[in-house]
């Protein structure tokens, strides 16, 4: 068994004006240092596969599927080992 | 003249779908049935209508997993053979999602959901469901969505652009597209687009909510009774130019 942890977020052409309202906040919180908030998905699962080639394989695979969306998102994601063997 | 065939896809969180079926049979007086979206098939149909609605809760993103629904394989099929497919608001958000629409619908730049009028401009009175409407005409129809900022990457928006596949914008009372008009930071005003073919179209304001003079506004009914136009007689769809 693996798990899979995977970040989606939104492509840097991309405005996020989510991002943008927090950042006003942290300022009015006095955190003048903060700057250039992105918001974006975190996601784990778990994969049950032969091995971490095919677990990484499966979580590519639902990642550019449906996970995230090319026009406005790229994602990221590491693959470990969990609970009994590798 | 036969009626037109239109199917309504039901997925769980639509909530346009009864709008939509009551105009196309009740307002426009054609056949109107509604689709779960378990179903495989759709049957014989001249339109598929894509809904208003939080298909899946708007889970993950908006439409994204509304596309996986067994009936949107029936959907692509239909669409990819010509056939006429509409998408609302929510509907609209599947079409992109599916690879149906160029683009994506980001969150509005206010962040807010907006639910009020807007005035359309009518950018090309050649599709397949805005030829009862005349270029550069005006309709009042409402938004209601959260996530209407259509978005695409420059390439595809000039193609878009030279293929006359903006078919609505954004614009004030007097017409002019401004930047105080658009309520949600679409590109370029986009409040609608139709594929390379024209036989799809995606548009994020409500036509249904606008059909009915019992409810005091009929400017959604020119895309109604454009679609049934088309199908009674199958006008030339959307002019490329060469």
């Amino acid at each position: 068994m693996f798990r899979s942890k995977i970040t989606v977020t939104l492509r840097p052409s991309i405005l996020d004006p989510q991002g943008k309202a927090v950042e006003l906040g942290m300022h009015s919180l006095g955190y003048q240092s903060v700057a250039h908030v992105r918001i974006g998905k975190y996601i784990e699962m778990d994969v049950d596969a032969k091995d971490r080639q095919m677990a990484e394989k499966i979580t590519r695979e639902v990642c550019a599927k449906l996970l995230a969306n090319p026009v406005m998102e790229d994602f990221a994601y590491s693959v470990e080992a969990a609970g009994r063997e590798e | 003249m036969a009626k037109a065939r239109f199917g309504i896809i039901v997925f769980p969180g639509s909530n346009c779908d009864h709008d939509a079926h009551y105009v196309a049979g009740a307002v426009m007086d054609q056949n109107a049935r509604l689709i779960w979206h378990k179903e495989g098939s759709l049957g014989t149909l001249d339109v598929v209508i894509l809904p208003g609605g939080f298909s899946y809760g708007d889970y993950l993103r908006c439409g994204a997993i509304a596309r996986f629904s067994p009936i949107m394989k029936d959907v692509v099929r239909f669409a990819n053979n010509g056939g006429i497919v509409l998408g609302i608001c929510n509907g609209f958000q599947v079409l992109t999602e599916a690879g149906l629409l160029p683009g994506a619908l980001l969150r509005n730049q206010s962040l807010k959901f907006i639910c009020r009028d807007v005035t359309l401009r009518v950018e090309n009175s050649e599709t397949l469901f805005t030829n009862a409407a005349s270029k550069g005409s005006l309709l009042t129809i409402p938004i209601a969505h959260g996530d209407g900022n259509y978005f695409t990457d420059p390439d595809t928006l000039a193609s878009l652009e030279a293929n006359g596949q903006i078919v609505f914008r954004y614009c004030d009372r007097e017409g002019r597209i401004t930047e105080e008009a658009n309520p949600n930071g679409a590109l370029s005003n986009i409040a609608g687009i139709v594929n390379t073919e024209g036989n799809i179209l995606g548009m994020m304001p409500h036509p249904e909510r606008a059909s009915d003079a019992a409810l005091g506004k009929t400017d959604g009914a020119r895309i109604f009774e454009s679609i049934v136009r088309s199908v009674a007689h199958r006008v030339p769809s959307i002019h490329i130019p060469v």
